[in-house]
């Protein structure tokens, strides 16, 4: 592995594999214990750099971290980025100067973490960056995937949405391409970027088409600004080409699952049927975030201890 | 301070090797007694370069580069003359503004500079600055632009295009419709696709060229392109020429060498404006200077100090600084590939762009009676480029590390050296 995560891309199949399976390792070794802390990480610090608020993303890193017994710093700087206040060059050096060992970052700027990494001597975690990627949430997913299907090579996925500002699409995209699963991305031609041609799947701008073949069906959330941005006329007309409601999940195969990385917009992108189906997998991938992103921590940070044999250690 | 010079053995215009005599701010017949020697073996002599596109950020960002030191590293360069952008602080929109740079270019002696008005009042693009009044002001400005904002307005392009007719003016103009560009971060296309950057679409660019010299047709006026950057954009220059219309383009060095991957670092010093494009526009823009489309190689050198590209890629300034890789880098993508030889390079980088800002005593040829701006080029040299070594205020120069070819020896102004030994004098 690297020594930060930024983009899904920066994973061979092996790394990638190896964080599932260390996901799994993770989740077995916590099961069915009361107290869900593992010493692995035990002195070393962990700081969650939000420059967005995202308390799901942050919550989720938190909870791994903790669970690892690393220190958790988070350092909200929401506001204090780009032109106004101190600038991300004099918070990295903060953070280095506090000695932090991984900078989990979340920052409206695609590529901010890139940057980060060249000030920083610990991790760097892209935690969302912009409209770039989202390493994390595409493992997860990747994971939410094997669990649910038991596989992910093979797999046919639809990603349904906003691909042009998604950066869930593209670091699934990415990722989902190296584990060899078959993607195709599904949008309205607005909702596409330009250079959409190049990436490694399947493009659609019709999504009942797709569905009847898809294992997968990933939503993508609708922006709030994109609804009044001129990408497409009407929010309602949207949900009628791209939506999925519960007639078109009856076209799903037997076994397909439908997935979300929150927070949903019911009614716009997915029908709350749809949402809270047997079929959906959204709780799942909440938990699922957790393991995951133990794993990336474990991993990056070169956890000495031997996860499957960890003992238990009081909170 | 008038200096005599021999310049021994000089290849004028990569021709036949021959002495040039300096005398009296001039080029002159015999050697003149009591002159300094220069060996020039093995070096080329050029006319002093002439760049139509400089920004030298004073007044107003005195700590990203001044007149004095902008100038410096134009000679370094190779320049004899600059045309200093409006975009200041105040903006170069009156009389005053033009005056006051090209003062200051009087007192630092390292180039001519010749201030660029702007069309627009403070650049807004809503009405015509004052431009006849810097035209006539001391700074006898002839090239006027929003460069940095395009002059949008289809009506007041048309206006400011006939206006300037009247004493022989020019709009530069900077091809960008706002619209398609709005946060645009970098060339709209498989890289920004990758890196989640807003795209810029090379067809903002095209849309306004296009417009812009059906407008120059329509009004029978001349207008300039500033940093041509597509394979879209070269074909419509090329069109227009072909029907006999006055248009002129230039190109950036930075666009004859450079592409949009470099951007997946993320690293702002290749964030400018218009963004560097793909490969093929590099091959279009290129034979595009080489068969004269392109009519001049212009540095937009942009300076920036260091907080204002030590950012997040969308927080960052656009722009790169260009003076001193100039003609290197002109050599390295254009004479080493065989596309231009050196009477091209004296072609492109400074008898055209002195003719587009109508400069007669810049871009003449290396004969008796004409004013010694000289630059001397070593065609044999390799140099890495060291960001650190550079003469201007800022240190945004996206070549750094590369090694690049050839490089200037010595540049004079009318008959001063003001660079000898590739050192500023």
């Amino acid at each position: 592995m690297n020594r930060h995560l930024l983009s899904a891309g920066d994973l061979s199949r092996d790394d990638a594999l190896l964080v599932l399976d260390t996901a799994a390792d993770m989740d077995a070794a916590l099961a069915g214990r009361s107290i869900k802390k593992l010493p692995t990480l035990r002195g070393r610090t962990v700081v969650n750099l939000f420059f967005e608020d995202s308390t799901r993303t942050r919550t989720s890193f938190e909870v791994a971290a903790k669970r690892l017994s690393a220190d958790v710093i988070n350092f909200s700087a929401k506001g204090s980025s780009v032109s106004k206040g101190e600038s991300l060059k004099d918070t990295a050096l903060t953070l280095e100067a506090m000695g932090s060992d991984a900078v989990v970052v979340r920052h409206s700027a695609s590529g901010a973490p890139h940057r980060l990494a060249n000030w920083i001597r610990g991790s760097v975690i892209n935690a969302g960056d912009g409209t770039h990627e989202h390493p994390t949430q595409a493992l997860l997913d990747a994971y939410t995937m094997r669990r649910r299907t038991g596989r992910v090579e093979g797999l046919q996925v639809a990603i349904v949405g906003d691909v042009l500002h998604s950066r869930v699409a593209r670091s699934n995209v990415l990722l989902l391409y190296t584990l060899g699963a078959e993607v195709t991305i599904v949008a309205p031609p607005t909702l596409l970027p330009v250079g959409v041609t190049a990436w490694p799947c399947a493009v659609s701008y019709d999504l009942d088409a797709v569905l009847p073949k898809s294992d997968v069906v990933m939503m993508l959330r609708v922006q709030h600004e994109r609804m009044h941005g001129g990408f497409f006329p009407t929010t309602r007309e949207y949900s009628r080409r791209y939506g999925l409601d519960a007639e078109r999940m009856a076209t799903l195969p037997d076994d397909a699952i439908v997935m979300h990385p929150g927070p949903m917009n019911r009614g716009v992108e997915i029908a709350a049927e749809v949402a809270d189906s047997v079929r959906s997998t959204i709780v799942e991938q909440v938990a699922n975030g957790v393991s995951v992103r133990m794993a990336v921590l474990y991993l990056l940070l070169g956890g000495l201890i031997d996860v499957s044999g960890a003992d238990e250690v009081a909170a | 301070m008038m200096s005599r010079y021999v310049i021994r053995g000089a290849r004028p215009l990569g021709g036949e090797a021959r002495d040039l005599y300096v005398d009296g701010g001039e080029l002159v017949e015999e050697a003149p007694a009591k002159a300094d020697v220069i060996d020039a073996d093995g070096l080329i002599a050029l006319p002093g370069f002439v760049d139509l596109h400089t920004h030298l950020r004073e007044p107003g960002r005195e700590d990203a580069e001044t007149v004095e030191t902008g100038t410096r590293a134009a000679a370094l360069g190779g320049f004899t003359a600059v045309h200093a952008m409006a975009n200041t602080d105040p903006v170069a929109d009156v009389a005053g503004v033009v005056e006051q740079v090209w003062r200051l270019g009087q007192e630092a002696g390292h180039c001519d500079v010749h201030p660029v008005g702007a069309v627009t009042v403070g650049l807004a693009g809503e009405r015509l600055a004052e431009l006849g009044a810097m035209a006539d002001s001391a700074a006898r400005v002839r090239v006027f632009s929003d460069d940095g904002n395009c002059v949008h307005d289809p009506l007041l392009m048309r206006r400011a295009l006939e206006y300037v007719k009247a004493f022989d003016g020019v709009v530069a103009q900077h091809a960008q419709d706002p619209r398609l560009t709005e946060s645009a971060q970098m060339n709209e296309g498989e890289w920004s696709a990758t890196l989640g950057l807003a795209g810029w679409p090379a067809v903002a660019e095209e849309a306004i060229v296009a417009r812009d010299c059906l407008l120059a047709a329509h009004v029978r006026s001349r207008v300039h392109f500033c940093h041509v950057s597509t394979a879209g954009s070269v074909e419509l220059v090329r069109w227009a020429k072909a029907k006999g219309w006055n248009v002129t383009a230039e190109v950036t060095p930075h666009h004859l060498l450079l592409t949009d991957d470099l951007v997946a670092s993320y690293d702002p010093v290749f964030k400018v404006n218009p963004p560097l494009r793909t490969n093929d526009d590099v091959v279009a823009l290129r034979a595009a200077l080489a068969d004269g489309t392109i009519d001049a190689v212009a540095t937009d050198h942009a300076p920036h100090a260091l907080e204002d590209k030590e950012t997040e890629f969308a927080a960052a300034a656009f722009g790169m600084t260009g003076l001193e890789t100039a003609l290197s880098v002109v050599a390295t993508s254009m004479v080493e590939t065989g596309l231009l030889d050196w009477a091209g390079v004296a072609d492109r980088m400074s008898v055209r762009p002195a003719a587009i800002g109508r400069l007669t005593r810049q871009g003449q040829p290396l004969e008796p009676g004409a004013p010694a701006n000289v630059v001397l080029v070593d065609p044999a040299a390799r140099w890495t480029v060291d960001a650190t070594l550079s003469a201007s205020r800022s240190r945004n120069t996206p070549f750094a590390g590369r090694e690049l070819a050839a490089r200037v020896v010595a540049t004079f102004l009318r008959g001063k050296a003001t660079v000898l030994d590739g050192k500023a004098v």
